[in-house]
């Protein structure tokens, strides 16, 4: 496939096409499983408190994973997966809270129902794009706190009181606790989403989506069919971020209204620029930022906690334009260049 | 009909704050092809400097003035001291620059002035107009500067040389370039003036919804609304829109049975959004047409 050229982009979400870092496939599964290994020993040798910010990491991962699936690989802009965790988070609450349903039940239950959701929205976005889409989803985002407030449904809902929910209890044959269960239950699940997301990607569906955000008119002249594309990835963005709402429920064991405000979008947003526009590891760097910069700040000075935080957040952006990932893929770009800048040299320069 | 009359004057009173901020936002957006995020907080910020001027004992008009000044050197430097470097890296990534200014001024100016909510003097005074409870004095001097302020913009912009430099560089850098303009200094000017709306819309709102940091959160969403309901491509569209955005949250509230009051907020963006539905660029915005 030729690839299409890219200075006609004006999409509010699309980034210049970046080769993907590859290291060599061996390599490649010696990091993947090197860092397996390491997050199956984290719980046991850390504290209970820092395996729940792990496990509050590598939701925060998933959820930005699911606004990268459709920011950075479909180029549609969105503020409104807030509400698409919250949807996740009180599918979940709902059907343990009123229906004792288990709570591995309620993960694929959330994602399903945030796909069906998700798919739905995504067909009026299909109308507006860069700033337009923003302003919708933004609207999506205000009115999912006030809804979920909404005194018809208190009855499911709980209202501003917000719901409770049960900690899973871990399997009676393993040795561990609540805590350690939740984080090993949440990593199972990341790594299978993870999997399917880098598939997703790579395949002709990924292809198309990659398409429409580089160029939507090329991509509908070789015969994608955009509109289905985009609502379908619309759907399957809110899948992954309902399913990070839903383990997010599980991990605090409280759902309230005002967890899912336009606030959280933005954190979301933040996390998917610091790790990497369209790159599926790097959310797992923008979790940790957006779980751990706050923190730094507020432990910096209570007063001026906001005001670090933007510091921060701004010589990340003068230092990583791209995000962590591009900044890995240009570190790693200048190595090999280094290396094989006097080969190059010594056959006088071919380019 | 008595009720309906009053709650469009209410939501124009309403609509002339959100109007005010829309104009502010659109005229960024045409200087810099962005939305700026923190434009709330600079429009606070700077409220905050003619309170503290005031507060040493200038008068009104003269921090008036001092502050649209001061704004307008302080929106030329974060132009140039904050944006310039991020200038070739992607959107999102500006994006996410302007939420980390709106978090440092939001936190800066609750440490500087604190939390607790200030009073701000208005010029125009507080009586009733037309001897009716309907709209107050301030109320309607709001609105008028607000129109006064978009006709000075369409003056600048249709009018003058500089006005049309800065069209030319905000819809088409290279060749703006090409053709002698100074594109960097233009966007700093585009900084410069939204900055300075920004003071005056910030000081005529202060009087009604008080002086605090988080004064403008509220505001800028609804001036948002207003100004992409408009047409960001448009100053008029904006001031409409956001007249628009007050008067529908307010009939909103009053005539939607069962739901309205409680989400108020919702149903009217939920009327935005099905606008946009039939209007892509808003109610007065040109769509752009693409070369492919």
């Amino acid at each position: 496939m030729t690839t299409v050229p890219k200075d006609d982009i004006a999409v509010a979400g699309a980034v210049p096409v970046q080769r993907e870092l590859r290291l060599r496939p061996s390599l490649r599964h010696v990091v993947i499983a090197g860092a397996i290994a390491a997050a199956l020993v984290i719980p046991l040798v850390t504290s209970s408190f820092v395996t729940f910010q792990v496990t509050e990491v590598i939701i925060y991962g998933l959820a930005i994973l699911g606004l990268n699936l459709l920011t950075g690989f479909n180029g549609q802009f969105s503020l409104g997966h807030s509400a698409f965790y919250g949807i996740g988070a009180y599918t979940t609450a709902i059907l343990m809270h009123n229906y004792d349903v288990a709570y591995y039940w309620t993960i694929p239950a959330a994602g399903g129902v945030c796909f069906v959701v998700g798919f739905l929205f995504g067909l009026p976005a299909l109308r507006l794009q860069n700033l337009y889409l923003a302003l919708a989803t933004f609207a999506l985002a205000n009115a999912t706190p006030q809804i979920l407030k909404f005194h018809a449904l208190e009855n499911w809902t709980g209202g501003v009181q917000g719901l409770v929910v049960d900690q899973p209890d871990p399997p009676s044959f393993l040795p561990i606790d609540g805590d350690q269960w939740l984080y090993y239950f949440t990593l199972a699940v990341m790594l299978v989403m993870f999997a399917a997301a880098t598939s997703l990607i790579h395949s002709r569906s990924g292809r198309a989506i990659m398409a429409i955000r580089d160029n939507p008119i090329a991509a509908a002249a070789m015969g994608i069919n955009t509109s289905l594309y985009k609502t379908l990835t619309f759907g399957v963005s809110a899948l992954y971020t309902g399913v990070a709402g839903a383990l997010g429920a599980l991990a605090v064991a409280f759902v309230a209204p005002d967890s899912f405000t336009i606030f959280l979008s933005i954190s979301l947003l933040v996390g998917l620029v610091i790790g990497g526009v369209g790159s599926i590891p790097g959310c797992l760097f923008g979790g940790l930022f957006v779980l751990y910069v706050p923190n730094i700040a507020n432990s910096l000075s209570s007063g001026l906690a906001g005001a670090i935080y933007g510091v921060i957040l701004l010589l990340v952006i003068f230092v990583m334009p791209a995000g962590a990932a591009g900044f890995v893929r240009l570190a790693a770009a200048r190595l090999s260049r280094s290396q094989q800048a006097p080969i190059t040299g010594a056959q006088g320069g071919k380019p | 009909m008595e009720l309906l009359l009053q709650q469009v004057m209410a939501g124009l009173a309403n609509g002339a704050i959100y109007a005010c901020m829309a104009l502010a936002v659109v005229m960024i957006y045409q200087a810099i092809d962005h939305l700026n995020f923190a434009q709330g907080e600079m429009a606070m910020f700077s409220t905050f400097i003619a309170w503290q001027l005031m507060a040493w004992g200038l008068p009104y008009w003269v921090a008036f003035a001092l502050t649209v000044v001061i704004s307008f050197v302080a929106g030329v430097l974060i132009d140039r001291v904050l944006f310039r470097p991020v200038q070739k890296a992607p959107i999102l990534s500006q994006i996410v620059a302007f939420i980390a200014l709106f978090s440092i001024l939001n936190s800066s100016a609750g440490e500087i002035w604190d939390f607790t909510i200030k009073s701000f003097p208005t010029p125009f005074g507080h009586q009733p107009l037309f001897g009716g409870t309907l709209i107050d004095t301030h109320e309607a001097g709001m609105i008028g500067v607000t129109l006064a302020l978009l006709g000075l913009l369409y003056l600048f912009f249709r009018g003058t040389r500089l006005g049309l430099a800065m069209r030319a560089a905000a819809a088409n850098p290279a060749s703006a370039r090409l053709v002698g303009i100074r594109v960097g200094w233009m966007t700093a000017l585009g900084w410069g003036m939204a900055a300075s709306i920004g003071a005056v819309a910030g000081m005529l709102i202060a009087p009604v919804v008080f002086l605090e940091p988080n004064m403008m959160l509220g505001v800028l969403l609804y001036g948002f609304a207003g100004a992409v309901l408009g047409g960001l491509t448009s100053p008029a569209g904006a001031v409409v829109g956001g007249f628009s955005v007050g008067i529908i949250e307010n009939l909103a509230g009053t005539f939607v049975p069962y739901v309205g009051r409680e989400l108020k907020l919702t149903l009217a963006l939920v009327l935005i959004v099905i606008v946009l539905m039939f209007r892509p660029s808003g109610m007065f915005g040109r769509s752009v047409v693409n070369r492919v």
